[in-house]
């Protein structure tokens, strides 16, 4: 890509390896991540399809018990940590919260650099554990089995965690220090993007929870290596206080997870419908209740594992609050749409078929949170359907909206739109196929975990496997038609959706500084409604539409 | 390929219809307003196309009212369904007094029972149809859950402690026994059956396993066995608390403080005895943490509670 056309751009300022390894331009250490993050998705999907093709029989025929508890632990831990955590913050966050709040770079570029490499280094933690005989434990590495009855490499994964997590830190302390200290004049807190309201909200939640997790996770090395009893019934330890450690963390972690999905979803939906957001208040408000509550209801994890029936009952009520500022978000994302000019450019596909993933998923949640019902499904695939449908129909499909609205920023170049159009509506198809018979499936009993069931749960066992095929093709297009864009792509113009927002003010793709000048902000966020936008947009679509 | 395809699972026990009845309170209030929901932004997308004629005057970003009333009414609903699961899930712990109690020890990889008469199962359980059943659940090893998806019923065994579940089976027939909780290389392989039996058939069956020793009969022997009685029993020369009717009964301890001689308490006295010193005696108990396992544990246990005169069926730890 170092033909003349990028000259004066970040992606011109040297393409050796030195250049890239070494450097600390936000735009570049986004690139860093991008890459690194997009080869454990796809470890990690193999993963999972290959549990799918296990579980089209009922019989377990396909791999050893022994290789299917590890496909499904090193899945867990490797999209859970090494995808799902990093995913949008570090990407689209490194790449788009200075030039959103109008920065040269994040308030601290070397220490984004280092958190990079913290990750590497925590990673190969990680994949030395994958190639050396894996892990057993599950991604939640519940003691005494991690502890004192798994023989994989659990103190290695379990490092390797430990290690990511600071990067995480390092990433939430940057992000923080950037919105409070480098806001371009004009730009007040209730003017800022919902984007970047998400990623301060999830910032403090890293910077808040994560110590958590790296505390357990200690304590498990210390228990599994040193023999100190803390977890150990049989040395006064107790069982369940890992549990309690695991989830205050974990719990809060989902929503580290989903918050910049959100974030994007709100950034595209008014894009493209050409309307300010709904309530922007409400929904930047409700980002940091979301944040605040989630440290609450850890406890809704551990409803049948014995913790005290009343326990049980406060942290049901606490999780019923946390759907509140979820249900208003969808709310307010759908009535964003009314009156406006709609066009379906792919990343407003991705972004209301998050909308509806989105909805489904979280309205499961209600049954979970449901104390008597949850006694029933809790454990089952129906948890796994319900997970699936945030992380994946939600996160997932939002990290592919927000990847295709901001490649022309990124790379200065245009992809597919019929390519993308089909990728955005095979993932649907094939998302809802492979999970949906897995609410069935949680319903009926089927426990999560197994790798043999019985017979009767087969039918939708191959639906839901038929389902991650498509899926699987839904998420590999990308990777083909984005990689040729990247080379043969026809060049992006600055704002090619005619997008409210600083990033589409500088030249796509920006330059080493982000800003020629200083931006002065005089607007609210998604000024769609106000005069000075009117100017045509790049889309073909639209043009066609117009005649 | 089983072509039978089931959505709808049975319901065998008397708590089975009321969760199905939240079940699908929610499955169709979740279904009302998803698809309401679907139908107004594919409504949207529609009408509101760009280039098509539709009427966009009187265009609003905010509307308090409308923001307040919905936020109000997802509280309102969400309180509707805490309270309700909520309700359903504290009868979990308040088993009928008059429950039979059987005792079942997860282990890798599978589940052993024993029937108060003292009959033994591995990965099968017969209960009578009608009469509530309560499980004292331990590990010997890793957690485990116990799970029989015809009663919608799940319980943790977690090792260290005692859990207890309770039912009552309303039709005979044979349910999946699952273990739900992760539990190392063959957790999909550990279960097995419940078998639901009308009364005549259940005593006939208990019959024909034999009269086995009761759990409380084995207990006793291990008291012996193990010199337990030696310090507690009533001829005793070493000062030791006695033990008649301590289940149950407050215990003052060196401390100033009182604990009621639980579950919990009494594992812990006889694995860790210098935790909770009973008030007035010397600490010169030896652990028997290692020397006995978590069935036998069971056994001494269910001795203890038998020397109670009314023993709280399922009192909980």
């Amino acid at each position: 890509m170092s033909n003349a056309a990028m000259q004066g751009t970040y992606l011109g300022e040297g393409s050796g390896l030195r250049a890239w390894l070494l450097t600390t331009d936000h735009k570049r250490v986004a690139w860093l991540y991008l890459v690194s993050l997009t080869a454990f998705f796809f470890l990690g999907g193999a993963m999972a399809v290959l549990m799918r093709i296990e579980l089209a029989t009922p019989a377990g025929d396909l791999v050893s018990d022994d290789v299917y508890n590890r496909l499904f632990s090193l899945h867990g831990i490797i999209m859970v940590w090494f995808f799902l955590v990093p995913s949008i913050p570090a990407t689209m966050g490194n790449f788009l919260l200075p030039l959103m709040i109008g920065a040269r770079d994040l308030a601290f570029p070397r220490l984004n650099l280092a958190s990079w490499y913290v990750f590497i280094f925590g990673s190969l933690f990680a994949l030395f554990a994958v190639a050396a005989g894996g892990v057993d434990t599950g991604w939640t590495f519940y003691t005494p089995l991690s502890t004192l009855y798994a023989n994989g490499f659990v103190s290695t994964a379990a490092f390797g965690v430990f290690i990511v997590g600071f990067s995480t830190i390092m990433t939430g302390i940057n992000f923080i220090v950037s919105v409070h200290t480098l806001r371009a004049p004009g730009l007040t807190w209730f003017r800022l993007p919902i984007f970047v309201w998400t990623l301060y909200a999830t910032s403090l939640v890293m910077v808040l929870a994560t110590p958590v997790l790296a505390a357990s996770l200690i304590l498990i090395v210390l228990e599994r290596v040193f023999g100190i009893g803390i977890f150990n019934p049989d040395l006064g330890g107790d069982p369940l206080l890992f549990q309690h450690l695991f989830w205050f963390y974990s719990h809060p972690a989902v929503y580290i997870m989903i918050l910049p999905g959100m974030g994007v979803v709100s950034e595209v939906l008014p894009c493209f419908s050409r309307r300010p957001l709904f309530g922007y208040k409400a929904v930047a408000m409700s980002s940091m209740a979301i944040a605040v509550f989630g440290f609450l209801v850890w406890g809704h994890h551990m409803f049948v594992s014995g913790q005290s029936a009343y326990a049980g009952v406060v942290f049901s009520f606490l999780s019923f609050c946390v759907a509140i500022p979820s249900a208003i978000k969808v709310f307010n994302w759908s009535l964003t749409l009314r009156k406006g000019e709609i066009s379906f450019e792919t990343p407003m596909l991705y972004a209301l078929f998050f909308l509806a993933l989105f909805t489904f998923g979280g309205l499961a949640g209600l049954f979970l949170a449901a104390l008597a019902v949850d006694v029933h499904v809790h454990d089952t695939y129906f948890v796994i359907a319900h997970f699936h449908y945030i992380m994946v129909g939600g996160m997932v499909t939002a990290y592919m909206a927000g990847l295709h609205f901001w490649w022309p920023k990124l790379t200065g170049r245009m992809y597919s739109e019929i390519a993308g159009r089909i990728a955005a509506t095979v993932t649907f198809v094939g998302f809802n196929l492979t999970f949906f018979p897995q609410y069935v499936l949680g319903f009926d009993g089927m426990p999560r975990r197994y790798h043999t069931y019985p017979p009767e749960f087969q039918f939708w066992n191959v639906l839901s496997s038929g389902g991650a095929v498509v899926l699987a093709i839904g998420y590999l297009m990308p990777l083909f038609y984005l990689g040729w864009s990247l080379f043969r792509g026809a060049r992006a113009p600055d704002n090619p959706w005619n997008a409210t927002g600083l990033e589409w003010q500088t030249s796509s793709p920006p330059p080493p500084h982000n800003f020629e000048t200083m931006p002065i902000v005089t607007r609210p966020a998604y000024a769609y409604d106000m005069k000075g936008l009117e100017h045509e947009r790049f889309s073909p679509h639209r043009e066609e539409a117009a005649r | 390929m089983s072509f039978g395809v089931p959505f709808f699972p049975q319901e065998a026990s008397s708590e089975a219809g009321h969760v199905d009845a939240l079940f699908y309170t929610l499955l169709i209030f979740s279904a009302v307003l998803g698809l309401a929901l679907t139908g107004l932004v594919v409504g949207y997308a529609v009408k509101y196309r760009v280039g098509s004629p539709a009427d966009r005057t009187g265009q609003r970003s905010r509307n308090i009212w409308l923001e307040t009333s919905w936020t109000i009414a997802s509280l309102i609903i969400a309180f509707i369904f805490f309270g309700w699961g909520a309700t359903l899930f504290v009868r979990r712990d308040h088993p009928p007094a008059d429950a039979l109690e059987i005792t079942g020890l997860g282990k890798q990889w599978m589940w052993e029972f024993r029937q108060p008469g003292g009959q033994r199962e591995i990965n099968e359980l017969h209960v009578p149809v009608g009469k509530p059943v309560v499980v004292s659940l331990a590990s010997q090893d890793v957690i485990h859950s116990f799970y029989v998806p015809a009663f919608r019923i799940k319980q943790d065994a977690v090792p260290g402690r005692t859990t207890h579940i309770w039912f009552t089976a309303t039709e005979p027939g044979r349910y999946h026994l699952f273990c739900a909780q992760y539990c190392g290389t063959q957790h999909s392989e550990m279960g097995g059956w419940v078998t639901v039996m009308a009364p005549e058939q259940y005593a006939a069956w208990l019959n024909s396993q034999g009269e086995g020793e009761t759990l409380a009969a084995s207990g006793e022997k291990l008291f012996r066995a193990l010199g337990c009685s030696g310090c507690h029993g009533a001829s005793s020369k070493v000062r030791a608390p006695s033990l008649d009717g301590i289940f149950g009964r407050p215990v003052a301890l060196d401390n100033q403080q009182t604990v009621t001689a639980d579950e919990r308490y009494l594992r812990d006295s006889i694995l860790n005895p210098k935790k909770e010193i009973a008030a007035g005696y010397e600490p010169v108990m030896p652990s028997f943490d290692g020397l006995i396992d978590e069935g036998e544990l069971q056994m001494l246990l269910a001795y203890l509670k038998s020397l109670s005169p009314q023993p709280t069926a399922g009192a909980k730890p």
